[in-house]
This record gives C-alpha cells, sequence and structure tokens, in this order.
C-alpha cells in the first residue's frame, strides 16, 4: 500500500536523486569510462602507462602528493594542537583575543593566501628582502618555492582544522572527569596522557584525515609555488592542458580513488569511536597562570603568533594600495592609493571578472540553496530504502579534489546529454555555475543537518496534530527552524565559490572568467596591486559572511569548516 | 467530545509486537490513563490514536467514526508531547494560535480565544515571550494550551510531567485535571508514574509487553490487582508464591514455601482472583495491611521473624521482617513516634490478615 507519507517521500526523492545522478555520479561514470578507453577501444593501456615506466612522472606525482600531505598533517597538528591546548587551558591576560586571531587563515581563500605568501616570503618577497637589508647581505637568506613553500602554506591554511576540533573537543570534555582521576591519585602528566588524550584522539584523527584529503588536493599552493615540483592534481591540469584527457581521466579516477578511500575511513572510524559526554552542563575550567615568566611568556608567544598569523592579511591589504607601475625594481612599494580600488568600479575590463564571479556564485548559491534544503530533509527526517548510499552519494563532491570535479564535468558535458538537455555545456558560461553547484552541495547539506537533526520528531508531529498540512508544516514551521543553517552554509558556499580557482581554471571560457582566473592575469602582468585588491575584495566577502553567521545565526566559527 | 474504541489492535514494527490485540472502550469526557513501565506498547497505543502510526490490524474508531487511517491533521486531537514540541521560533502566542490559524479563524476570533485559554492556564502576562525564554512548567502550560485551543474532540497527553521536577509535577497534576473538568474532554494520558495514574485518572489500563493486563478504577487496580505484575507495578507490595491446598468454610487454604505454616485467606472475589486450574498462584500483601503484633498471639496467619531493618520515611516507618527461611517481608506503619521504632534484631511475630490478602495468577509474558 502507498500511502501518504510513502508517496511525498518518493516524490522529494526523484529531484534529489536526478540532480545527484546527473551531476555527481554520471561525470563521475565519465571519467571511469574515459580512463578505460584507448583510441576509442576498451584498454588497461592508461593504467598501465600510469604505474608503468612509461612515465614515471606520475608515480612521482602520486607519491610527492602523499608525502606532502603526510607532512603538512604533521605540521599542522604540532602547531594547532598545543595553541589550542595553551589558549584553552590557560588564562593569561589578551586569552581571548588570541583564540580569535588564531582562527584569521581561514578567511584568507587558498589562492590569495598563496598569493600573499608569495609576495611575503618569495624570492622578491617583503620578509627576505628586509632581512637581506637589515643585514646587508648580498643574497636573500632564505625564500619559498617548491617544496618548502607549498608546505608552509598548507601549514599555515590547514592548521586550523587540528586548532578548531583540539579546541572544540577540549570543551566538551568534563572537567569533572580530569578531576575523578586526580582525585584517584594520578599526577598532571598522567592525567594528561591516560584521560585528556584518548578523549582528543577521536577528534585529532578526523582532523587529521581530513588535512591530508584537503592538502592531497590543494591546487593554488603547487600551480603558483611548486616550479617544477609534480603533485598528482596539477599532473591532471596539465595531462588536459596538453589535451591529453585519457591520462587526465586515469589520473582522476587514481585521485579519487584515494580521496574517497579516505572519506570511507574517515566515516567508519568516526563511528566506531564515539565518546559522547554522558555528563550535561559542562563548565570550562582554565587554571590560571600565576607564575609570572610563564604567563609572560605566554602573552608573548600569543603577540608572535598574532604577528606571523596576520602578516599574509596585512600584506594584502598594503599591496592593494599599490598602483600598477608603482612598484617595479624597488625592494619596497614606493607609492601608495586606491588606484586599484577607484579602477574596479571604473574600468569595466577590471570590474568584469567581479561581476562574473557574483552572478555565478549567486546562481551556484540559489542552487545548493534549494537542493540543499530537500536533501538534507529527505535524509534527516525521512525513512527509505538506499538511504546510506544516497548519503554517500552526497558526500562524494566533498571527497573529490576540485580538479577532478572539475575533470568530471568536462568529460561528461563535452558532449550533448540527457544531463544537459541536449547541449555541449563545456565552453559555455553555464559550466562554471554548475561545478560550483556541485562542488558546494555538501557544505550546504552538512550545515543543514546539524541544525535539522536538532529538531525533534514531534516539532513536526505537534504542528500535524494542530491540523497542520504536510506543506503547510514544512513551510511555516520547519523551513523558519533550519533556516539559520541554511542560510550560513549557503552564505559560505557563496563566498567559497567567488574565490574558488581549481575548477574555475580548467573550465572558464574568456566571456565569463571569474576572480581567480583574473588574478592570475594579473600576477602574469606582474600588477600585484591589482591581484591584491581582487584577493581583498574576497577576503571582504568571507569576513563579512562570517560576521553575519556569528552574529544572526549563532554559527560558531569553528561549525564552518 | 468524542468516544474512543480500540478494537483488537495489534501494531508490528517488523518483528517486533508493541502492542497486541488491544481492546479498549474509552467513555466521553472520561479522564483514561495508560500506565506501565516504557516499553509497554502505551506511547505506540497513543500515537496509533493521534495518527503518527497507523495499527497493522484492527480499527480505531471516534464516536462510531472510523479513524483508522485518517492522517493525524484530520482527526481534530490536542496533543501534548513529552518534551512539548513548542515551536521554538515562534512566541507564546504565536504557538497557541498555530492550530486556530491552520483552520482558518479569523483574527479577531483567535486573539479572544488565544488570550482566554492563556488566561485559563494562568500565563496571560507571557502573551509575548519566546518560548525559550519560559520555565520547564510555563512550557509545559503553553503546550497544554496550545492542544486546548482547538477544542480538540480528545486529548492527549504524553507523559507530560516527566521533564518537570518533583514540587511543580504536583502543581501541574492539580492544574491538567481543573482544566480537564473545566473543558470536558475525552483525555488520554500516558504515564509510567502510578501516583499521577492513581491521583488523576477516571480509569486506569495497566499495559505490560504490549498487552493491557487490566482496565479498572484507580481503588480496582490498586486493591483487585489480576495478576503479580499489577500488583507489583501499582504501589508497593509482597508477594510470595503460593500453592493451593484445601477449602472449608468459605476460607481457602495455600501453603507457601516461604512460611512455616498454612495461609488462610477469605474466598471471596476481593480475596481470590480468577485464575485457571493449573497456574501458578501468587500472593500479594501491601505492607500497610501487615501487622505487627505486640505479643505472639497463635491466631489464623501469624509468623514469626526477627526484624532486620527499619527505615524511616518521615510521614510513615517501614519494617522489614526476615522469616526463619530467610524471606523478607515488609511492614508500613504510620509513623506514632520514636518509641513506637522496633530495634534492628528484636524477634517479632506478626499477622496477615486473611481479608487484606489476594491470591492471584502470576502474569504471562
Amino acid at each position: 500500500m502507498l500511502n501518504a507519507e510513502r508517496r511525498r517521500t518518493i516524490l522529494l526523492l526523484i529531484p534529489i536523486v536526478l540532480v545527484l545522478v546527473g551531476y555527481v555520479l554520471y561525470p563521475s561514470i565519465e571519467t571511469l569510462f574515459e580512463s578505460l578507453k584507448k583510441n576509442g577501444a576498451f584498454s588497461l593501456q592508461n593504467y598501465v602507462d600510469f604505474f608503468g615506466s612509461k612515465a614515471a612522472s606520475n608515480l612521482e606525482a602520486l607519491w610527492n602528493s602523499v608525502y606532502i600531505s603526510l607532512l603538512s598533517v604533521l605540521f599542522s597538528a604540532l602547531i594547532g594542537i598545543p595553541l589550542a591546548y595553551i589558549f584553552n587551558r590557560y588564562d593569561f591576560p589578551g586569552r581571548q583575543f588570541f583564540s580569535n586571531i588564531a582562527i584569521m587563515p581561514i578567511v584568507l581563500p587558498s589562492l590569495v593566501g598563496v598569493m600573499a605568501f608569495m609576495f611575503l616570503y618569495g624570492e622578491a618577497g617583503l620578509i627576505p628582502n628586509a632581512l637581506k637589508d637589515l643585514f646587508h647581505l648580498s643574497e636573500v637568506p632564505f625564500s619559498i618555492g617548491g617544496i618548502s613553500g607549498i608546505l608552509l602554506v598548507h601549514a599555515y591554511t590547514m592548521y586550523p582544522y587540528f586548532y578548531m576540533t583540539t579546541s572544540s573537543a577540549l570543551n566538551n570534555i568534563d572537567p569533572s572527569l580530569e578531576e575523578a582521576a586526580y582525585n584517584l591519585g594520578s599526577n598532571r602528566l598522567s592525567v594528561f596522557w591516560k584521560v585528556t588524550f584518548p578523549l582528543l584522539t577521536p577528534g585529532l584523527v578526523a582532523a587529521s584525515l581530513l588535512v591530508f584529503m584537503v592538502s592531497m588536493a590543494s591546487f593554488s599552493a603547487p600551480y603558483l609555488l611548486a616550479g617544477g615540483f609534480r603533485v598528482l592534481s596539477l599532473q591532471i591540469y596539465f595531462s588536459k592542458t596538453n589535451g591529453d584527457l585519457d591520462m587526465a581521466a586515469t589520473q582522476s579516477v587514481i585521485l579519487s580513488v584515494v580521496s574517497i578511500a579516505f572519506l570511507l575511513f574517515m566515516r567508519w572510524f568516526q563511528n566506531r569511536k564515539d565518546y559522547r559526554m554522558a555528563s550535561k552542563g559542562i563548565g570550562a575550567h582554565r587554571s590560571e597562570v600565576s607564575n609570572p615568566f610563564l604567563k609572560w611568556s605566554m602573552v608573548s608567544l600569543g603577540i608572535i603568533a598574532m604577528i606571523v598569523l596576520l602578516l599574509p592579511h596585512v600584506t594584502l591589504l598594503v599591496l592593494s594600495l599599490v598602483p600598477e607601475g608603482a612598484w617595479t625594481w624597488q625592494t619596497y612599494p614606493q607609492a601608495f592609493s586606491f588606484e586599484n580600488f577607484r579602477l574596479l568600479f571604473e574600468d569595466t575590463n577590471i570590474w568584469d571578472p567581479v561581476r562574473n564571479s557574483l552572478i555565478m556564485a549567486a546562481i551556484a548559491c540559489a542552487g545548493v540553496f534549494v537542493f540543499g534544503i530537500i536533501t538534507s530533509y529527505a535524509l534527516v527526517k525521512r525513512n527509505f530504502i538506499g538511504k546510506n548510499l544516497l548519503d554517500i552519494l552526497v558526500m562524494i563532491p566533498w571527497a573529490l579534489p576540485a580538479t577532478v570535479v572539475g575533470m568530471n564535468l568536462i568529460l561528461a558535458f563535452n558532449e550533448p546529454s540527457a544531463f544537459s538537455f541536449g547541449k555541449v555545456l563545456v565552453g559555455t558560461f553555464w559550466i562554471l555555475p554548475l561545478a560550483y553547484f556541485v562542488r558546494f552541495i555538501p557544505l550546504v547539506v552538512r550545515s543543514t543537518n546539524a541544525v535539522l537533526e536538532q529538531m525533534d520528531d514531534s516539532i513536526e508531529e505537534a504542528a500535524q496534530n494542530l491540523g497542520a498540512k504536510w506543506f503547510y508544516t514544512f513551510r511555516r514551521v520547519v523551513l523558519p527552524y533550519i533556516m539559520p543553517g541554511v542560510l550560513s552554509g549557503s552564505l559560505l558556499a557563496f563566498v567559497q565559490a567567488v574565490g574558488e580557482f581549481p575548477t574555475s581554471v580548467l573550465l572558464y571560457t574568456l566571456g565569463n572568467r571569474p576572480i581567480s582566473i583574473e588574478i592570475m592575469n594579473q600576477l602574469r602582468m606582474f600588477n600585484l596591486g591589482q591581484a591584491a585588491a581582487y584577493g581583498m575584495i574576497q577576503v571582504g566577502l568571507i569576513a563579512i559572511v562570517l560576521f553575519i553567521s556569528y552574529k544572526f545565526f549563532g554559527v560558531k566559527s569553528e561549525n564552518t569548516l | 467530545m468524542s468516544t474512543v474504541n480500540l478494537s483488537t489492535i495489534t501494531k508490528r514494527f517488523g518483528n517486533v509486537t508493541a502492542v497486541k490485540e488491544l481492546d479498549l472502550k474509552i467513555k466521553e469526557g472520561e479522564f483514561f490513563t495508560f500506565l506501565g513501565p516504557s516499553g509497554c506498547g502505551k506511547t505506540t497505543t497513543l500515537r496509533m490514536i493521534a495518527g503518527f502510526y497507523y495499527p497493522t490490524e484492527g480499527k480505531v474508531k471516534f464516536n462510531e467514526k472510523d479513524m483508522t487511517t485518517v492522517p493525524p491533521e484530520k482527526r481534530n486531537t490536542g496533543m501534548v508531547f513529552q518534551n512539548y514540541a513548542l515551536f521554538p521560533h515562534m512566541t507564546v502566542y504565536e504557538n497557541v494560535a498555530f492550530g486556530l490559524k491552520v483552520r482558518r479563524i479569523s483574527k479577531n476570533e483567535t486573539k479572544s480565544r488565544v488570550e482566554d485559554v492563556l488566561n485559563k492556564v494562568r500565563l496571560d502576562q507571557y502573551i509575548d515571550r519566546q518560548v525559550s525564554q519560559l520555565s520547564g512548567g510555563q512550557q509545559q502550560r503553553v503546550a497544554l494550551a496550545r492542544a486546548l485551543v482547538i477544542e480538540p474532540d480528545i486529548l492527549l497527553l504524553d507523559e507530560p510531567l516527566s521533564n518537570l521536577d518533583a514540587r511543580l509535577r504536583d502543581e501541574m497534576r492539580n492544574e491538567i485535571l481543573r482544566l480537564q473538568r473545566e473543558y470536558g474532554i475525552t483525555t488520554i494520558y500516558v504515564t509510567h508514574d502510578q501516583v499521577e495514574a492513581l491521583t488523576m485518572s477516571d480509569r486506569i489500563a495497566v499495559f505490560n509487553f504490549g498487552e493491557c493486563q487490566q482496565v479498572g478504577t484507580p481503588s480496582e487496580i490498586y486493591n483487585k490487582p489480576v495478576n503479580d505484575f499489577v500488583a507489583a507495578f501499582i504501589g508497593e507490595t509482597n508477594l510470595f508464591s503460593v500453592t493451593p491446598d484445601k477449602e472449608n468454610e468459605g476460607i481457602a487454604v495455600f501453603q507457601s514455601t516461604d512460611f512455616d505454616k498454612s495461609i488462610y485467606v477469605g474466598h471471596t472475589e476481593e480475596n481470590i482472583g480468577s485464575y485457571v486450574e493449573g497456574e501458578e498462584l501468587v500472593m500479594s500483601i501491601r505492607p500497610e495491611a501487615v501487622r505487627i503484633l505486640k505479643d505472639s498471639d497463635d491466631g489464623n496467619n501469624v509468623f514469626k521473624g526477627k526484624v532486620s531493618l527499619v527505615q524511616f520515611t518521615g510521614a510513615s516507618v517501614h519494617t522489614y521482617i526476615e522469616m526463619k527461611n530467610g524471606a523478607l517481608i515488609r511492614a508500613t506503619d504510620l509513623n506514632n513516634g520514636p518509641s513506637t521504632y522496633l530495634k534492628e534484631g528484636t524477634p517479632v511475630s506478626f499477622q496477615l490478615p486473611q481479608n487484606q490478602i489476594r491470591v492471584i495468577p502470576k502474569a504471562r509474558e
């Protein structure tokens, strides 16, 4: 018997499944097929080429990707965990302020962040040259590039994952657990190792996997800093630009397999180890630092960390004020003005990329907003067969590196298909909004899930009991309830789409080139000021969105990752 | 107002039978309670009446009208949920007005009805508050008001007091009863708290393992339980396995391994429940019926033992007596001052009055 409930679930699922199959599953399968084809016939030749001696560079790139990712995890953990411990467990002047600063790297979009690092620590960077002048050296004492550059950028941009998970785990630990251990006769060290640390491990493992996946997928840092150094995400891009789509597909499949394996491992791990605190009403407990030496060394640590963390932002701001041609051979910029920002609004050539990005991000954002609500509602509040499968399908774009998402879309829509209404999408305006949409589905679904899971089923039942039909209930009760989560997720998707680089570089056309592409153009023309000004727009947008989310939706910044 | 008629209702979830062949008739205007431990099927039954579940077998009728598969929004029942299920993004007024708005009642009438009901639950001064700003008891009253304002045919209350502290629970008990009397609505109340059930209900249905064990007024349920589950679940009692021995002159005689002598029980309907030949039997005697004797007496049902524990609870004193073979029996007396408390270890005699004993079969699982 097909009752009303069942019918409604099916009606909800039809569009969800259509979209996911059409724009997530079908492109992935196309890529897989492409990788199994050589000169139009089925063959495993591509994989033989990948692992064979013929193209050692591929294997080298895979190996490089893995070991850079492992090192990124290590460095991020080494920075993030101690910082979180100090800022959350000890009380000293300025603690609150420093802990707010500690998450500043998340307001730098990846491409903009890498750019700022180049300005700061690169060959012509401000810091190495300042040191050179200061100590009258003949050469710059150091500069980043290759592995060291990538690792530095990764550590800077990814340590917040560790910082945030550790902070929230520390704040969720019931102080009485540690007190119980002291009461039973443990000393400080054994309390940390036997009680605190084991309680942190689930979070730390999750953060490690996350950082590993993010740096496997990392594109901007190697793109700008790698030099001759090969990583897999970049190899895909090179294969594609060389027109070797088969190889690009093969590389995509291999990178996807690694990423999805990690995603599945992460899900399994999170389900296996779940220490949820049984007690309610946890109060933070921080020890006041009374030893003046210790206290002031912590304060100075905080100040140093603050300077290092904010230096990229400051550099960006300063450079955005340098007009074109005002800084050529000199070590330091000479003149400052608002010229770059003025041009943004007056020169249509310079404004166009911003407008393109805003329009395309807005389209994608509207899409994920609607799709996110429906999908999340179906996943959290409805029961149906294959729910787990759907859940995995939703998360795939999150696990897939952006480069792979881009490749999938190229391979799926460079010929007419039912899902593109019989048109070729590659090379048109619509391919980029679609890519952004696919990329940010998981983000919105996850942030909506989080609120929806908080909503007890009885709320909907109460409305129904009072006589409200399903749609009325959904509109008047469910929607207002989940709106903060959906909005903050969609806004975040919006700003990330504005700054999105890897899929843009694969899919843009001259007509719809977004900000990130224009930043690269300006860099190529050594117009650093204009590039930095574009960057500042993105930083400003992200800062506004984070502020709105925090202020009006009560979303804590650590939940935004 | 409606009667509710459940006929041979069965609800299965997969392999688990949550409710089994339940037959119930709830009268118009009655305060009817489903009482039982958690997982006994009482909430499932309530949700079938509300329409959130459809029974696997059987029929739900309101006033002879078949409601078995009518969706919840068309049943005109008012339900109060265990967690109140108030809409967190609405004010008190908006919460209460929700059901009226759905029914497209004019603004003016909505306003006067909401004000009226909030007056009745004594929340009129909180009308514009956000529900999150209210205390637990106040939220509870908003939930009640929201259910009452739509003038439901049946009021359904799902453990509404379980989230309140003890003092507030007492207060709300009277409040709910007062409102129910005032509106005269047929009310079904689900609880696992026997005190709530006994003090509030016109009739109680005791559930266990998805089956209704007994339906009756509070005094019937307490004084004439049909089996040992009902006897033990409602109020305190002492239970001992017994076997029937013989019967003469209106007195039935039973034997128990816990007692060294025969037990005499008045052969009346009050004292001996109905059972089938060969069923395992149990004797139940309430602690307040056990009489501790000043001096040993050789009457019927007088046994010897020694005091093993004296518990002072304020209004009453519990005395645990251990018999020779180790069986414990509890006697409860009103507090008559320290001089009447027995010392632990004192040998005593006690009597089980033969008209206070109830012999009943063991509950089937």
